[in-house]
Formats: C-alpha cells, structure tokens, sequence
C-alpha cells in the first residue's frame, strides 16, 4: 500500500550527506531511487466527490470497506504464490491478478476514509485502515481469507469463485450512484473479466486432465464450497444501500455465478459438491466483522511491518 | 515564460510511459486533458489498470516536463472514469509498439448486453499477427505478461516470442 515515499534517510537516520543511494536519486523531486519504488499517494479526483444525496454517509463508508476488504485480502493471500507458483508463467498471472485487485483495494478503502471523514471528522487514511484495524474491523468476506496453502487447485478454485461473484458484483455496480463506486467497477469489471477466464482454463485443464488432477481439482472445490452462500447473503448495510441506489444486492448474484460455474464445472467434468454453507454465528458473518481464524495470519503478515515501525518511511 | 495551451500539450506530448518508453502517454492515450490559466498548468490522466504501479512515475516524469519548460504551478490529476481502453491508443502509438516487436491490440469488441461470457476455449491463433516476420496467426502462452498491460505470445513461424497489448 501507500509507503510514502520521501527519502531514504528517514529511515537511514541522519545520513543525507553519506547516503549512498543519493546518487541515484535526481533533483527534481523525484525522489523514487528506482522504478516502481514510490507509491502514487495523490488521491484521484472522484475520490473526493460528495456522498451522494439521501445516502447514509456512514453505510456508504462500511460498504466502500466491504468491497475494499475483500479485494485487500485475497490480493494479500494471492500474493502468496509469487516465488512459490507452478510456472513462472502462473506466478505472473496471480500476482497480476492481485496487483490489479490492490489497486482496487486501494480506491475503495480512500474512498472509505474520505466519506468516513467527511461524516465524523476523522482523518485516517487509506494506510490507516489497510494496517491499522483489528481482524474484527475487517468487513471482508471469508472466501477471500482462506489460505490455499500453495495447493494450486485450491488457488484456481478459490480464484474461479471469487472472480466469478465480483465480476457479476461490479457489472451491476457500474450503475451506482456513487460515482467512486461506479468507477471501481468501470475499471474492475475489464479487469475481473481476465482473471475469471484465467481461473476457468485452469479448471477445464486440471478437472479434464489426469485422473491425479482431476481428483486434486474436485477436492479443492470441496475445500472451498462451504464459503460460497457467504457470497450471496445480504446484510443490513447493502440492503439499506441497495435502496438508496448504491450497493448490488448480493443474492441478486447468484443465479449468474450458478450459471457460469455449472458451465465451467460441466465441460471440466467436474461435480458441484453437494454441502452446507457454513453459515453465520449469532446471525453475523463476514460483513460484520465475524471471521475465520485464517484472517489473522494474512493480517499478522499484512500489517506486521507497519505496526513495528508506526510512521515509519521510506 | 509561457502560456499557451498548445505548448503546455506539446510539452506533455513529450513525456513517454514508464514501462513502455517507445510510447508518449499521449501515444497510450492516459492524458484525458491540458489545461492552462497563466503559467498554471492542470494535466489530467488515467491509469490503464486499477493497479498500474507507474502511475506515480508518470505523475513526476509530466511535472518535471512542465516546470522544465517554464510552467511554475503544475498539477496532475488522476480521473479513473470513464475506463481506459486499449482503443484510445493512437495509430502512431499502434506503429510504435509494433515496430518495438509489442503486437498491437486489436479493436475492443463491443460488449453485449447481459452477462459478460466465459471464454472457455484457446484464444484464436488467427487474432494476432507476429510484429518481427508477419505471420498471421502465432499462439498464446499466457495471459499475463511482464506488464499488467500485456500478454506472452509466441511465433509458429519464426519461433520467437513477444509481447502482445491485450485489449481492454
């Protein structure tokens, strides 16, 4: 996320005269020392658009956090697989998928902060909310927590679902009535559309493949299939949201993401398993804050550098 | 000093993109407008992907540009909608990438209403032509490419790989 990018003496105590990097760095403030370095920390125009009139500020800033946390999350588990993938080929494929997922995290969860600010007068900002909130903060659903634990069927299953539910979420999107929201999804929906293809492929090659595969790849849908009604059910925020003509209404999702897993499921000789949602506790899941034991360690890695060394920059 | 919305966009005509420098931004076609009230200059932009990691580098390469030629008050703004395309590059930016051995994209096609399709099935080897020798048809090997902005393919007909621009 957002590591400001002010020079490396920061970090490097006193060193501006010594610095050995100083050379690298060219004096018209620019000070990223390589490409790639320096974080774009200047908001987007939209971002800062007005809530839009007869919204509720506050659900505006909850559903932002939703949607955000979702693609923060699972950008963080896919992140997982660079070094650590099959091919080269497949590491870049799902580190671009979270690269493209991160950036959508990052908009969401600016526009949270400013819409949160604009309504209580608080002054967090994207970081804050990224590195600075307890798993109970997080508003992210758990199929986007779980950890694959570089078991490739499992990443291809757990892609091929999520990617199919948010691509028929920011579809719809486009329409909202907040214009940050429709224009996440503008973009995202271009973007999802590549990563749904990307997972489906891979589901069709290893669930049509060996018979090794093929088993590998049903037991990964078994795997995932207990988070999937999580998807489709609606809380008080997005109901509320949906009237108010910002939010899509998950449950209106599913009879299209059923159509394209059965399609995917079908021609990768694949059987939808047969199981129970893993339900809510207390009527609270995901979107509440109520979350499986797998969010901690992405956040455990997510936030421990940020949490050791707060302000820090570099 | 200078003030000229023109000279303003010809400076910004200048700048090129980080990580495919045979472009300008203007080629790629991120630079939405130039505006200019005195020696004040507003330049807005857009990113090609929601994740595009040059986007800082293309805020410091335009104002380093702009202060060079003069301009004292410089802001660049980043606008996400409406969505960049691949159809907003321009035919020279189109000659450009081929003649630096990038396959340029082809036109987006216009979506449907409704649900947007699975594509299941190998993409079409026909779709794309091999910018070193010209043969019609050449394969994919995967989607994703060193930039979020490309694709690996590969020449049947005189075996080398190269990068395409995927259309969005």
């Amino acid at each position: 996320m957002n590591v400001e990018e002010h020079t490396h003496g920061d970090v490097h105590g006193d060193l501006h005269g010594a610095n050995v990097y100083g050379g690298l760095t060219e004096d018209h403030g620019d000070t990223h020392w390589a490409f790639g370095t320096g974080f774009d920390t200047e908001p987007a125009a939209e971002l800062t658009a007005p809530v839009p009139a007869g919204v509720d500020a506050a659900d505006l800033a909850e559903y932002c956090l939703m949607l955000g946390d979702d693609a923060l999350v699972y950008s963080q588990r896919l992140a997982e697989w660079v070094s650590n993938a099959p091919e080269l080929e497949e590491e870049v494929a799902l580190a671009n998928t979270a690269l493209d997922l991160l950036g959508q995290a990052r908009v969401l969860l600016a526009r949270a902060a400013h819409v949160e600010g604009s309504h209580n007068g608080t002054a967090r900002d994207e970081d804050q909310l990224a590195y600075w909130r307890t798993d109970a903060e997080f508003r992210n659903v758990a199929l986007a927590e779980l950890g694959a634990e570089l078991d490739f069927a499992r990443a291809i299953a757990q892609l091929l679902i999520f990617s199919s539910w948010r691509l028929a979420l920011l579809h719809r999107l486009r329409d909202s009535a907040d214009p940050v929201l429709a224009a996440v999804a503008g973009k995202g929906v271009k973007e999802l559309t590549y990563h749904r293809d990307y997972a489906a492929r891979w589901a069709l090659r290893l669930g049509d493949g060996t018979e090794l595969s093929h088993a590998r790849m049903q037991a990964a849908l078994t795997w995932v299939w207990p988070r999937v009604d999580e998807l489709f059910r609606t809380s008080d925020v997005e109901r509320r949201l949906v009237a108010a003509g910002v939010a899509v209404d998950p449950a209106e999702l599913r009879g299209e993401v059923d159509a394209v897993l059965d399609e995917v499921l079908g021609r990768a000789t694949l059987t939808r398993p047969q199981l129970p949602g893993a339900g809510t506790i207390g009527g609270r899941g995901g979107r509440e804050g109520v979350h499986t034991e797998a969010l901690g360690h992405v956040l455990a890695e997510l936030q421990s550098l940020a949490r050791q060394h707060p302000e820090a920059t570099w | 000093m200078v003030t000229a919305t023109s000279t303003a966009a010809a400076v910004v005509g200048t700048v090129v993109d980080p990580e495919m420098p045979m472009l300008t931004l203007a080629d790629l076609g991120v630079v939405r407008s130039v505006e200019v009230r005195g020696d004040a200059v507003t330049v807005t932009i857009t990113p090609t992907y929601s994740g595009c990691p040059a986007l800082a580098e293309m805020r410091a390469d335009l104002a380093t540009a702009l202060t060079g030629a003069g301009y004292r008050d410089v802001e660049v703004r980043t606008v996400f909608s409406p969505p960049w395309s691949t159809d907003w590059i321009t035919g020279d930016g189109r000659r450009k990438l081929a003649e630096a051995g990038v396959a340029p994209p082809g036109r987006v096609p216009r979506a449907a209403a409704g649900p947007i399709p699975l594509s299941l099935d190998p993409p079409s080897s026909a779709a794309v032509r091999c910018p070193r020798c010209g043969a019609p048809a050449t394969e994919e090997l995967s989607r994703f490419g060193p930039t979020a902005c490309t694709e690996l393919r590969r020449c049947p007909a005189c075996r080398e790989p190269f990068e395409h621009m995927k259309e969005i």
